[in-house]
């Protein structure tokens, strides 16, 4: 009986995982090279050309959303890291008031926060709206169906993904580190450069996977805040499967999507070097 | 001296800009939902009212959505932390044969995007004719959520020294006693902060609910639904009113985590 029971507990959602993680991945790769249509079903015809169609179809979708992704990554860090690195090193007692505050946006629904962008942006909203009646910006200025708003709003929704892996490997930074870098006459900058900065290097990995990755394969910010020329991988992939039952192409999309996402995860790890990626991975 | 405490006042206001900027969307929706709007869109201020905390449950599918999200938060997460918390006791506490693919499983489930384990999902229920409805977003919302209660579990449990439970069989408890009166008051905070998170990851999902959801509508389905025809600011309240409770029970859990050590 005691040999049996680590088998017995981890069996529920080891046969949950399995069957609806694992075994869709083969539905999936399985429908992805049928051929037919939603009214007279489906049929298994290996036609590999599928996935050429999708490409050629849609591959300009991929290649926008890659970018998309990518800028609001390199966005994020930018943008996130110096928080992260006040936050460690200077928060002092109330650091755990700061990593609330920065997470009080995931109270409020993903979807609502977006469309709650979408109205502050809009064209006579609020914000432009008033500035227009000043004068100050001109009347056909706008932001919204253009790729910053969806850029934007990426940076915006995923920003604590990054902030929060950086901010656990800079608090983990031992202060006299950095003193001893100072006292062996390293400025400031250079301690930084040379010592804080690789330390944390675990954490930005860490970051990127996780904002990449889900900014990438978003559909909501390009839908809600994009126009027709920003539409992304993840609207094409819903309109698919859901709207047209076009359900190869949308198989061969996600599984396209799916194995860009990893090989990209893959190059990166190894730019980074693998130690730092089962670090990451453990935590 | 003077130049670093410049840049870390610079650095101080800037984290005060960045949680400004992250905050803001969650001003407008509450500010909007005391909006005392004539016409159909919501968009512009026209006076304070309380009337659609009043009727917040007027628009009636928009009620039964945000039910039809409760319920399955309530199923999903009960489901998820009872086998979560099992599968994060095996992974933490003992060995056996398969736990390398287990812990890869478990990885794999956190680090699958939305869009592909929701488009997967349908693959499998139309290739099984599995009509979609509450059921199948139960069944996605657990494959989402259980690899974050192993986790949390799992975290914990490694903490807790194993010479306690052994001290108690020792006592004469049984196997259930043990787990019952020893282990899991001990992995409770864990367990707790995996239901809270399973919770609003389920009340929260768009993408995955999207292509299992069959002719069930959830509260943020509704809402992109809602989009183009202008949302009601009733959607305004009740995201004010779950953000509300989602904060004060969050700050409650924090302030009896300090008053336990």
């Amino acid at each position: 009986m005691r040999r049996l029971t680590p088998y017995l507990l981890a069996l529920p959602s080891w046969l949950w995982l399995a069957i609806f993680l694992v075994v869709p991945m083969a539905a999936m790769a399985s429908v992805s090279l049928q051929t037919g249509n939603a009214i007279d079903g489906f049929a298994m015809t290996f036609s590999f050309s599928n996935y050429s169609d999708a490409l050629g179809r849609y591959g300009t979708q991929l290649a926008r959303s890659l970018v998309y992704g990518g800028l609001a990554t390199v966005a994020m860090l930018v943008i996130g890291y110096p928080v992260a690195y006040w936050i460690a090193f200077k928060g002092g007692t109330r650091k755990s008031v700061y990593l609330f505050l920065l997470l009080l946006p995931f109270f409020v629904s993903f979807v609502l926060r977006t469309i709650s962008w979408n109205f502050l942006l809009s064209d006579n909203g609020i914000l432009f709206g008033t500035l227009k009646g000043w004068g100050l910006l001109p009347a056909d200025f706008h932001v919204l169906a253009t790729t910053v708003a969806v850029v934007g709003g990426l940076t915006y929704n995923f920003l604590p993904f990054m902030i929060l892996p950086i901010y656990v490997s800079l608090e983990r930074v031992d202060p006299r580190v950095i003193e001893a870098a100072q006292d062996l006459y390293a400025t400031r900058a250079a301690a930084f450069r040379r010592v804080v900065l690789p330390l944390s290097l675990p954490g930005v990995f860490a970051g990127v996977l996780m904002t990449f990755v889900p900014a990438t394969a978003d559909p909501i910010n390009a839908q809600i805040l994009g126009g027709t020329a920003n539409t992304m991988i993840g609207n094409i992939i819903q309109t698919e499967y859901l709207t047209n039952l076009n359900y190869p192409t949308a198989s061969a999309l996600s599984f396209t999507l799916m194995a860009v996402l990893l090989v990209g995860i893959f190059v990166y790890a190894r730019a980074l070097g693998t130690e730092n990626v089962l670090e990451a991975a453990a935590r | 001296m003077r130049g670093i405490r410049l840049g870390d006042r610079l650095l101080h206001i800037y984290t005060w800009i960045i949680i400004v900027w992250l905050s803001s969307p969650i001003a407008v929706m509450i500010l909007f939902g005391f909006n005392d709007k004539k016409s159909k869109s919501n968009t512009s201020w026209q006076g304070f009212t309380l009337r659609w905390y009043a009727e917040l449950f007027d628009i009636s599918d928009l009620t039964v959505a945000l039910r039809n999200s409760l319920v399955i938060a309530a199923v999903s997460t009960v489901i998820t932390v009872v086998i979560g918390t099992m599968l994060g006791l095996a992974l933490g506490r003992h060995r056996f044969r398969g736990k390398g693919f287990t812990n890869f499983l478990v990885f794999a489930a956190i680090s699958t995007p939305e869009l592909v384990m929701g488009a997967s999902l349908l693959s499998l229920f139309v290739s099984g004719n599995v009509p979609r409805d509450a059921n199948t977003i139960i069944i996605a919302h657990v494959l989402f959520s259980v690899s974050f209660v192993v986790v949390t579990v799992r975290a914990r449990i490694v903490t807790l020294d194993p010479s306690l439970e052994e001290a108690a069989r020792d006592l004469g408890a049984t196997a259930w006693g043990t787990f019952r009166q020893v282990t899991l008051p001990s992995i409770m905070p864990g367990v707790m902060a995996g239901a809270m998170l399973s919770f609003a990851l389920s009340i929260d999902d768009y993408v995955v609910t999207s292509f299992v959801n069959g002719s069930t509508v959830t509260f943020p389905l509704w809402i992109v639904g809602a989009v183009k025809t202008g949302i009601p600011p009733q959607v305004n309240v009740m995201g004010t009113l779950i953000f509300g409770i989602g904060v004060l029970i969050a700050i409650g859990n924090a302030v009896a985590a300090r008053r336990r050590t």
